[in-house]
């Protein structure tokens, strides 16, 4: 019960918005490819741009930002340190940092800004129905810019998403970002060198341990940000969602950008959240096979002229959502404690406090369930969401009713839905086919997922071939879990306890919201409110009957309850399977990650191919990282730090005790405070 | 003797003489004199009282004991000094004590309405004179009263005088006295001629558990001054004006003893009688005392050459509930476990009374000489301020004012006489902002006072501007240099007409590193904006600082700030929030709590996160050992 006390009392916790915007929101957007359409790109992309400005800013060139940071304090403070340190002379760790910058700096240039806006119209226009943004978030966008710095956090799904919202920014004749962006972009020939010129700056994937890296990397953001002369933009779930779900933020990037302000070098700092939905994922197919294994293909330049193919399909629309702008003050106030800050002059690297960590994570945590509040769904999420309840087959009549009863689902639950109202049911959902014809077709008016008939090829390759086409369909469904997770986990709890007891089914949600909790974003330390969210959600739609001390499935409900169980059934068979694997196969002491993701593959394998589950989705290698990860964190698996990587070994008593858990009804382990 | 009538309370000789009043006014004022003469006894002592051990009659103060018959009751300073609006819609400042007296300010009223939407058609009229029959009835202890008239000190329970007493000048204690009245005031104000008369007021106060209150020169901005509310016992408000002796001058050790209860301008002139100064000068020196400066760790604008007080006192004697705390001898330095003076200096009236100090004196300067130096903007300012006091050559007083607070200077330019004057008024503008380039609305200025041989103030001087030049800055005069100055004295005055005009202000200060001034600045006066804005104040608000001293490791950095409350139910309560808002952003941006206003009522609920757990148990503790039965009990700093 301590940590529900704890995380009731933590301040600045988000409210899940109870209310119903779809609707109002929906007409707000309007195409900006619409124009592009009619009127000359070339003229577009040479057109006068004057993008409002910072009210404090002091225009700067890139050159003189590098030289700000080579001799900003901070910097100046490492290089001394460090060159104590080694022994070597301060001028060749200064020359070591100076080339540190020139591989990470942008070095934004008009003629790239331009050369983009004009391919890109040509690009965007032959790939997508539509670009629809929200023109209030962009006026509100406008205004934030002149107040204080901003930093724009987007979902990511896509590598699209990079040069979509520069595009969409500079349509709206607003700053072009800075953007953080994967040091591997540089591997691309020609296209590095343009994305640095458009405004990209390349941070390594790990630099932990490189002082001078993390010294000159962090003072060359915050002097971006403070400076003012543009947005600064990264991803906080730090790389594409490959399952289309909202990954875990990462916390390093966003902790350097708070710093100013924590140190109150600036008032304060704008976050904008930023949905960005596609209707068709370019890099579907490709995601797939990395989760299944199929290893990536380097960034390179000839890969991307390769996927020029695709430029002959239709992608559907794009939407791009710009949330409110959050002031970091207001997120802040009465959160922090000021002594630190006040003691260590605020050149001198400090480690963030417990606190400030604290602080950091709730405010990442709140933005990404803004992102996933503010993603549009599509027809074919709810389609391939019934699809995948009713494999091999549905018939096409069955199949409109099911999406339209979940469509209903979905709107009482808060979903953001993008439904054509102008056409009837029918031709929304073969519209829909249509577009996603690379998944399932229409067949004698059965529709199914393709490459389900087994091929000619071995056993082997028809599960893998099946597994793509379910994580290829997944990946659609994914984008509707995190509306549903709260009441699917409460509907869950009901299955699994067989009972009505309030705080029996209390007990099991918390525990599988703990066992989720790299899955789906949850908010940190406060499960009673997810549970209360998801009661309330059920309520609304008249799943259960909720009493002070009970809960009961109505009559009507049992419905919603099996079907809300069944979305989330591949997670539990899935870290099932998982756990069986671990005490069944496991007979080494210790194994890496590596090895787990190859024996879980190989073990689901055999289970699929004699039939023994359905569950094709445990041989996602995301899903296979996420349970490992719980498993460390249900303290089941222990993780050792080598300098080799990390090896894992886990503990069978603790592991057969949570197998149980996963598999049976879950015993209260603690009383709950009679305010449930 | 029965006391506490409100009306007899109020009876007392020199009531009649006080300006002009409406004649309704008039005509209570010679009713309430009437009633006084019908009584037997008037309440009010005046008479000199016997004090033994005493070397000779104390000279008269600039304070009477009657100060309302000098000082305005409901506002800053002098009556007879004031701005106000003439027929032609004019500024005017009356009176003669100050070179700005009798000039008119024609840019004033422009520059309220421009920056503060002030308009003279709206006006906020106060209480013409105290009524009193608002005031709170005089709680007296008999037993204390007896013994009080048996050692012939002398005291008045009349209300006037108790109201006077019963506030300092921060804004929501003004408001209360143009529009309210206090909850508690003093219930009798004693006026002890020496030493040996505050121990026999303290030993009664313990002796029939009496709360003290300490009163020097009344200038708190902290509400040290305010009686708490829920103060059951008879509050006796311990006025020092009337210990306003110096005892001698040591002219070998450089030293004088000087009773606590000397105002600022009565010491340096009777000390420049002699050839000496203390050259500590607060802004508030005309009315602030000797004693005052030592309970609030004061600080003066020429501490670059003088020290602030702490540097300046030798030896201090309080008297306490537990007896009287001194030092055994005058050493300059002394290592003796925590040095006394500290538990005195800062202790804001809460353990007793300082009745006398020794205090350092140096002879008068020989040449003094004011300047200043336009910046191009603040930015630059900064960095010369901190260049300087790199170099530890600060003059005697530098003080870099904001853009706002240059131009606000500049509204309250005198009419310029000669065509010639104005002419070249125009020529250097020109040049600064044409010529030079820089920007009206960012320069700002930077004011510079020197003292020593003339010689040596001329040396001075060129290092001081050579410095500036590093900086962009360009010297712009005396008179500039000069007005500013003038300008810390007469603002007080400024606010009172401000509020005439639906317009309030307040200054508060702190101190702060230097790495972090810029930043601090910026960000107080964008939370004042923001807040200002969020309570529904409907027009930009005047938030605007000044670094004004110098340190090797900081700087003091002090901030105005006004606004024009049309159309706000409650000013004060919104004026509170905001300064609150305010300190809480000084704070988060590494400043102290005080620089030398102190804690007072106002600040304390900050004190304990300043100082520590561990530090705020110290003081309590002292306090406990020192005054346990809170004798001395108005409540500031714990």
């Amino acid at each position: 019960m301590a940590a529900m006390v704890g995380g009731s009392t933590r301040r600045g916790t988000p409210m899940y918005s109870q209310k119903n915007l779809t609707s109002k929101k929906k007409y707000d957007f309007e195409d900006i490819l619409e124009e592009r359409r009619q009127s000359s790109d070339l003229r577009y992309a040479m057109r006068c741009y004057t993008p409002v400005m910072y009210k404090e800013l002091s225009p700067c060139k890139p050159s003189a930002i590098k030289t700000l940071v080579l001799h900003s304090e901070q910097v100046q403070y490492v290089i001394k340190e460090l060159s104590k340190e080694m022994g070597e002379s301060p001028d060749i760790v200064q020359e070591e940092a100076a080339e540190i910058l020139d591989e990470m700096a942008h070095s934004m240039h008009m003629g790239a800004i331009r050369f983009f806006a004009f391919t890109l119209s040509k690009l965007f226009k032959s790939l997508f129905k539509s670009i629809c943004v929200n023109e209030e978030g962009i006026q509100k966008l406008q205004q934030a810019i002149q107040e204080h710095p901003v930093v724009l956090l987007p979902s990511h799904r896509s590598y699209v998403d990079f040069l979509l919202l520069s595009y969409v920014l500079f349509t709206y004749d607003l700053a072009f970002p800075f953007i953080g962006a994967g040091i591997d972009f540089l591997g691309m020939k020609v296209v590095g060198e343009l994305l640095r010129k458009s405004g990209a700056f390349f941070m390594r994937r790990t630099f932990g341990g490189n002082k001078l890296y993390w010294a000159v990397f962090a003072e060359y953001v915050k002097t971006m940000l403070k400076n003012g002369y543009a947005p600064v933009e990264f991803y906080l779930e730090g790389t594409r969602s490959r399952t289309a779900k909202t990954l875990v933020p990462k916390f390093g990037l966003l902790n350097i950008v708070m710093d100013p302000f924590l140190k109150r070098e600036v008032f304060d700092i704008y976050l904008v959240p930023i949905s960005i939905s596609y209707e068709r994922v370019l890099e579907e197919s490709l995601y797939a096979h990395e989760l299944l294994g199929v290893p990536k293909p380097k960034e390179s330049t000839s890969g991307l002229l390769k996927a020029r193919k695709i430029l002959s399909e239709d992608f559907g629309s794009i939407h791009v959502y710009f949330g409110q702008p959050l002031s970091l003050r207001t997120l802040a106030a009465g959160r922090i404690n000021r002594c630190p800050y006040n003691l260590v002059p605020r050149h001198i690297p400090q480690k963030p406090s417990e606190d400030i960590h604290e602080f950091v994570s709730d405010v990442a945590y709140k933005i990404e369930l803004l992102q996933i509040e503010n993603m549009v769904l599509n027809p074919w999420i709810l389609i391939s969401t019934v699809l995948l309840q009713n494999l091999p087959a549905i018939s096409f009549e069955h199949l409109v009713e099911k999406t339209l009863w979940l469509k209903d689902l979905t709107q009482s639950f808060g979903g953001f839905l993008d439904w054509p109202d102008n056409l009837c049911a029918n031709k929304a959902v073969r519209s829909s086919l249509s577009l996603h014809s690379n998944i399932a077709s229409l067949v004698n008016g059965q529709v199914v997922l393709n490459d389900t008939e087994a091929g000619p090829g071995a056993a082997g390759e028809s599960v893998f071939k099946e597994a793509l086409s379910i994580l290829l369909c997944g990946s659609y469904r994914n984008q509707l879990l995190n509306i549903f997770v709260r009441p699917a986990l409460v509907a869950l709890a009901l299955q699994m306890t067989h009972s009505s007891r309030k705080e029996e089914v209390y007990s099991s949600f918390a525990f599988w919201l703990d066992v989720f909790s790299d899955e789906f974003i949850f908010f940190p330390g406060i499960p009673l409110k997810d549970f209360e969210e998801g009661c309330y959600l059920l309520t609304k739609c008249d799943a259960v009957q909720i009493t002070p001390q009970q809960i009961f499935v109505t009559e009507k409900g049992s419905d919603v309850i099996t079907f809300l169980t069944g979305m989330f059934r591949p997670f539990v068979e899935g870290y099932q399977i998982i756990c069986r694997y671990l005490s069944k196969e496991v007979a080494t002491e210790t194994f890496s990650e590596k090895q787990f993701i190859f024996g879980v593959r190989s073990f689901a394998s055999q289970l699929l191919e004699t039939g023994s589950t359905q569950c094709y989705e445990v041989l996602s290698s995301d899903m296979q990282k996420n349970a490992l990860a719980t498993l460390v964190r249900l303290d089941v698996a222990k993780k050792i730090k080598m300098s080799n990587g990390s090896t894992y070994s886990v503990s069978k008593e603790a592991l057969s005790k949570t197998a149980g858990m996963f598999e049976s009804r879950i015993p209260v382990r603690k009383p709950v405070a009679a305010r449930l | 003797m029965q006391c506490g009538s409100a009306m007899a309370a109020a009876a007392g000789p020199g009531c009649s003489g006080s300006g002009v009043a409406s004649s309704e006014a008039a005509a209570r004022r010679r009713l309430r004199v009437l009633l006084g003469h019908l009584r037997s006894a008037p309440e009010t002592h005046l008479s000199a009282s016997q004090c033994r051990g005493r070397a000779a009659a104390a000279p008269p103060s600039t304070l009477p004991k009657r100060r309302q018959e000098v000082l305005k009751w409901n506002g800053w300073g002098y009556s007879d000094s004031k701005f106000m609006f003439n027929k032609k819609g004019q500024a005017e400042f009356t009176g003669k004590r100050y070179r700005l007296g009798g000039t008119v300010l024609p840019l004033l009223r422009e520059w309220l309405e421009k920056n503060l939407g002030g308009s003279l058609e709206h006006k906020s009229i106060p209480k013409a004179s105290l009524n009193t029959s608002d005031v709170p009835p005089s709680v007296t202890n008999e037993g204390f009263l007896q013994d009080l008239k048996a050692t012939n000190i002398s005291y008045s329970q009349d209300a006037e005088d108790r109201v006077f007493r019963a506030h300092g000048h921060c804004l929501h204690e003004l408001f209360l006295l143009r529009e309210g009245m206090f909850k508690r005031v003093p219930d009798i104000v004693a006026w002890p001629e020496c030493h040996d008369d505050v121990v026999k007021i303290v030993g009664l106060a313990c002796k029939h558990n009496v709360c003290v209150i300490p009163f020097g020169g009344g200038t708190s901005v902290s509400s040290a001054l305010e009686c708490p509310p829920d103060e059951k016992r008879t509050i006796v408000s311990l006025d020092t004006s009337q210990m306003n002796r110096i005892h001698w001058i040591d002219e070998k050790n450089l030293t004088a003893r000087v009773e606590a209860g000397i105002v600022g301008q009565d010491l340096e002139r009777r000390l420049g009688e002699s050839g000496y100064c203390t050259g500590h000068e607060p802004d508030s020196m005309e009315f602030s005392t000797l004693g005052g400066w030592v309970a609030t760790r004061a600080s003066g604008m020429k501490k670059n050459v003088y020290g602030n007080i702490e540097d300046l006192v030798v030896h201090i004697k309080m008297v306490t509930p537990r007896g009287v705390i001194e030092k055994s001898c005058q050493g300059p330095r002394m290592s003796t476990g925590p040095d006394i003076h500290h538990f005195i200096l800062g202790s804001e009236g809460t353990l007793g009374v300082v009745t006398e100090v020794t205090i350092k004196i140096r002879p008068v300067p020989e040449y003094q000489k004011y300047g200043s130096v336009v910046f191009p903007n603040f930015e630059r300012g900064v960095a010369c301020l901190r260049e300087v006091a790199k170099q530890r050559c600060a003059p005697a007083s530098i003080r870099l004012m904001d853009n706002q607070q240059f131009q606000f200077g500049h509204a309250l330019k005198p009419q310029v006489a000669s065509i010639f004057t104005s002419l070249l008024d125009g020529l250097k503008k020109f040049y600064i902002t044409k010529f030079k380039g820089f920007d009206p609305n960012l320069l700002c200025v930077a004011t510079l006072l020197f003292e020593g041989s003339r010689e040596k103030v001329l040396q001075h001087e060129k290092q001081v501007y050579d410095i500036a030049a590093k900086f962009g800055g360009l010297a712009a005069g005396e008179d500039n240099g000069q007005r500013g100055y003038m300008l810390t004295f007469v603002i007080a005055y400024l606010r009172d007409v401000g509020m005439d005009y639906y317009l309030i202000g307040e200054s508060f200060e702190t101190s702060v590193p230097w790495d972090r001034v810029l930043d601090l600045c910026r960000n107080v006066k964008e939370r004042i904006v923001k807040e200002c804005k969020e309570r529904g104040v409907q027009f930009p608000p005047f938030a605007t600082c000044r670094v004004t001293q110098t340190y090797d490791a900081g700087a003091c950095v002090y901030f105005y700030l006004g606004f024009n409350y049309r159309g706000i139910s409650d000013p004060i309560h919104v004026y509170e929030e905001i300064e609150s808002a305010a300190r809480e952003e000084i704070l988060a941006n590494g400043g102290s709590l005080s620089h030398h206003h102190g804690v007072g009522k106002l600040r304390k609920q900050w004190l304990k996160e300043s100082v520590s757990d561990v530090g705020f148990g110290m003081l309590k503790s002292l306090k406990q050992y020192v005054d346990p039965n809170n004798i001395f009990g108005n409540r500031n700093l714990l």
